[in-house]
């Protein structure tokens, strides 16, 4: 199968036309072979150094990482990857497009993935890392299977690559979704979506109240980073904070005077807008809710808003750029009641992982697919959304 | 309670910092008071941000709403009934507009400050008047648009007001022309919304190679510049193209929103618009710090008048430098400053907007 866009509004960055003739197996070592070199380049590239996120993406493609995600993927059946994958990857996160690409070349596929429209530099950083891995001809066959795309919103080219895909990845929101599925791919074919999802997190007082400086000062990082780094914008930032256990008074103002500070020594870049939205939202937290107990705020950056009753429809009140809400209960059995399918990732501190997964499983939630420790809520992987990815995108042969 | 005829009749220009300071840290104490005790949604956001209205607070430190909430949420201070006007805002499209309640009170001030401080650029006299809009805008007495009442209000300083657009904002010529010959050697005034006075009354002049002899008006506009800035059309533009069409020389914009309606900006001869003793300006940075002199920020406004809503100090979403205070060329008194138009919507990072961009 051959898939070429000849159109003038595509503007290819990588790659051209697709000769899909053969598959791989998934985690063929070509692939990680593959990825492994494309870390090097990165790593060694001096571009990339000023992008922490290409560098957390080039440590995740290194050969050790690979390794264990394949030993944690091992199949029983024999797998193939399914054809061609058409990636729609979101427009405002710059990074996001490289997973997805490396998602479905693990899973043994050609790959079409449409970039962000907005020149970001690190979608040119990868993309020339990429070409340069690929002028080693060992990688011929993966690069006559891959083309990094750009176009401006535009549903006819989306459409025809549609048509033809064989998988179709859609990232970014429930709009996105909708009107991406408006548009039909060919009947054997599968897709991966990933609407809007909320996420929370659980932290225990009493470890808080015991921590040194310096690690409530890491704890505060890792919370900065699962958050203000993508503006809590992120589907597995968290909105909202339980304090499980007693006495999380002392507790409570340690830690948001602790992120206080770590909003201030990063420098986070905060608006005019982004101060606006956040005001008007407690402004209009404060005549809506009747649960309202209390508003911690530090300077605009940081706000919290402490409630005292947790509403069923709690999903849906999302803070932006630095904007939480608080809870403290002694037992999470009470927050059944909050959780439903749009419940992503629950981010920890000090609360036992297990009890957390007990609480799901037993009372047989429909949400919460993820359970990670502070710090870790934006690390993507090939399980995400509550799916394995990988298995998603291929096929099984079927031996018996 | 703050009584605005207290200084109603003091020049509008007139206080140093040190006297309009002191005014209005009573005033505000007074103000704030008054709309916590009598609305309720604004006393909740007193609590939550934990401000004690019994306490005084400098200038600096009065709280202020976000101008958004007007249009988020119906904020009344005093009882429906007495509710005789309720003013709404354009708004952009996709979003509710601002409501403001007006009772007689507060609608009455709106008046006397509006006329007093445009009189005082102006002159006390009532001038034959043209309204560069049309009259269809007036139909419904009761909920006036932004633009319906900046016309009204304005109407008050003339006489003989005409309406020279049609429903369809079709200038008619022959009506000006008409109007001239009548007021022959006196001065006019002439009022219209910025943005009006360029697409139709400017263009249509230009297009139909029409000179009006209008040397002896005065021009008054406002209502912000958004569109022209997409046209590339600056104040100085505005002026000069302006004059060329029709002669004008006194032309003066000013600042000013529905949620403060009356105590308006004018723009003086040197070219900043001024804060009255009835309003004022603080700037602000993105943490809610005050700017210094000569340093953008976003623009918050006071005004002394809103008593039927709790409009007295709020958060605009302009942002502007204030350049000085005191000691302007034009030698009014108060502070004089720029304003630079919307801050730009936060460009916000996350997962979730494929499409958002076109």
């Amino acid at each position: 199968m051959t898939h070429f866009l000849n159109n003038k509004n595509v503007h290819y960055l990588l790659g051209g036309e697709i000769e899909a003739t053969r598959l791989f197996v998934p985690y063929d070592n070509l692939l990680c072979d593959f990825l492994n070199d494309l870390s090097s380049q990165l790593r060694k590239s001096e571009d990339a150094g000023g992008y922490p996120d290409v560098l957390t993406f080039a440590f995740w493609c290194r050969r050790a990482n690979i390794a264990r995600l394949k030993e944690e993927y091992s199949s029983n059946h024999a797998r193939l990857g399914l054809g061609t994958v058409f990636h729609i990857t979101p427009s405002n996160v710059p990074i996001n497009f490289a997973f997805s690409f490396c998602f479905g070349l693990l899973s043994g596929n050609a790959n079409i993935v449409r970039v962000p429209t907005k020149a970001f530099p690190q979608v040119d950083i990868i993309c020339a890392a990429i070409a340069k891995v690929f002028e080693n001809n060992d990688y011929r066959e993966i690069k006559i299977r891959t083309a990094f795309i750009r176009y401006e919103h535009n549903e006819e080219i989306t459409r025809l690559l549609s048509i033809d895909c064989n998988a179709r990845i859609i990232w970014g929101g429930d709009e996105t979704v909708n009107s991406v599925r408006q548009l039909p791919i060919s009947p054997r074919s599968v897709e991966v979506v990933f609407a809007d999802r909320y996420s929370f997190c659980v932290v225990d007082p009493t470890l808080v109240n015991s921590l040194k400086e310096s690690d409530l000062n890491r704890l505060a990082e890792g919370f900065y980073n699962d958050t203000y780094l993508m503006d809590q914008n992120a589907c597995s930032s968290p909105h909202l904070l339980i304090w499980l256990g007693k006495e999380s008074s002392t507790a409570k103002d340690r830690f948001w005077k602790a992120l206080s500070e770590v909003v201030k020594e990063k420098q986070y870049r905060m608006t005019h807008a982004g101060a606006a939205d956040k005001y008007v939202q407690l402004c209009s937290d404060a005549i809506e809710l009747d649960n309202l107990h209390a508003v911690k705020a530090y300077g605009s950056f940081l706000y919290c808003i402490t409630i005292n009753e947790l509403p069923s429809n709690i999903d849906e009140f999302r803070g932006s750029c630095g904007y939480f809400y608080e809870y403290e209960t002694e037992d999470l059995r009470g927050l059944s009641h909050i959780v439903n399918n749009s419940f992503q990732t629950l981010t920890y501190f000090g609360t036992d992982r297990k009890y957390l997964l007990d609480f799901v499983v037993n009372n047989g939630l429909s949400g919460i697919d993820r359970i990670v420790p502070v710090g870790q809520a934006l690390d993507i992987g090939v399980i995400w959304d509550g799916y394995d990815i990988v298995k998603n995108l291929s096929r099984i042969i079927d031996l018996q | 309670m703050f009584n605005l005829d207290s200084i109603i009749e003091v020049a509008p220009y007139s206080l140093n910092k040190s006297e309009k300071n002191s005014l209005y840290e009573d005033a505000f104490f007074a103000l704030t008071q008054h709309h916590y005790e009598n609305c309720e949604p604004y006393g909740k956001i007193l609590n939550a941000l934990n401000i004690d209205p019994s306490i005084k607070q400098d200038v600096d430190n009065i709280p202020f709403l976000p101008v958004r909430i007007f249009k988020e949420h119906d904020l009344r201070s005093v009882e429906e009934p007495q509710v005789i006007k309720t003013m709404t805002s354009s708004g952009t499209s996709g979003q509710r507009p601002s409501k403001i309640f007006l009772d007689r009170d507060t609608s009455k001030n709106q008046t006397k400050v509006l006329v007093k401080v445009t009189s005082s650029f102006i002159g006390k006299k009532r001038l034959p008047m043209l309204v560069i809009d049309s009259k269809v805008v007036l139909k419904d007495r009761k909920q006036f648009s932004a633009r319906g009442a900046g016309i009204l209000g304005f109407s008050m300083l003339g006489r003989d007001v005409t309406y020279v657009l049609d429903e369809n904002m079709e200038l008619d010529v022959e009506r000006v022309e008409e109007f001239h010959r009548k007021h022959e050697g006196s001065d006019i005034l002439i009022f219209g919304f910025t943005f009006m006075v360029w697409e139709y009354f400017y263009k249509k002049l230009e297009e139909l190679n029409k000179k009006l002899p209008l040397d002896k008006a005065i021009l008054i506009h406002g209502g912000g510049w958004k569109k022209l800035d997409e046209q590339s059309v600056d104040n100085n533009t505005f002026k000069s193209k302006l004059g060329h069409v029709c002669g004008i020389k006194k032309v003066y914009n000013y600042y000013g929103m529905v949620e403060q309606t009356g105590s308006i900006f004018m723009e003086c001869e040197a070219g900043y618009l001024h804060s009255s003793i009835f309003s004022d300006v603080i700037t602000r940075r993105e943490d809610f710090s005050i700017c210094d002199f000569n340093e953008t920020g976003v623009i918050q406004l006071l005004s002394l008048l809103p008593k039927s809503y709790p409009g007295h100090s709020i958060l605009s979403e302009d942002s502007g430098i204030i350049h000085g205070e005191d000691n302007c060329q034009c030698g009014r008194l108060g502070k004089y400053f720029t304003v630079h138009g919307r801050i730009e919507s936060a460009e916000i990072r996350g997962c979730s907007d494929t499409f958002s961009e076109q």
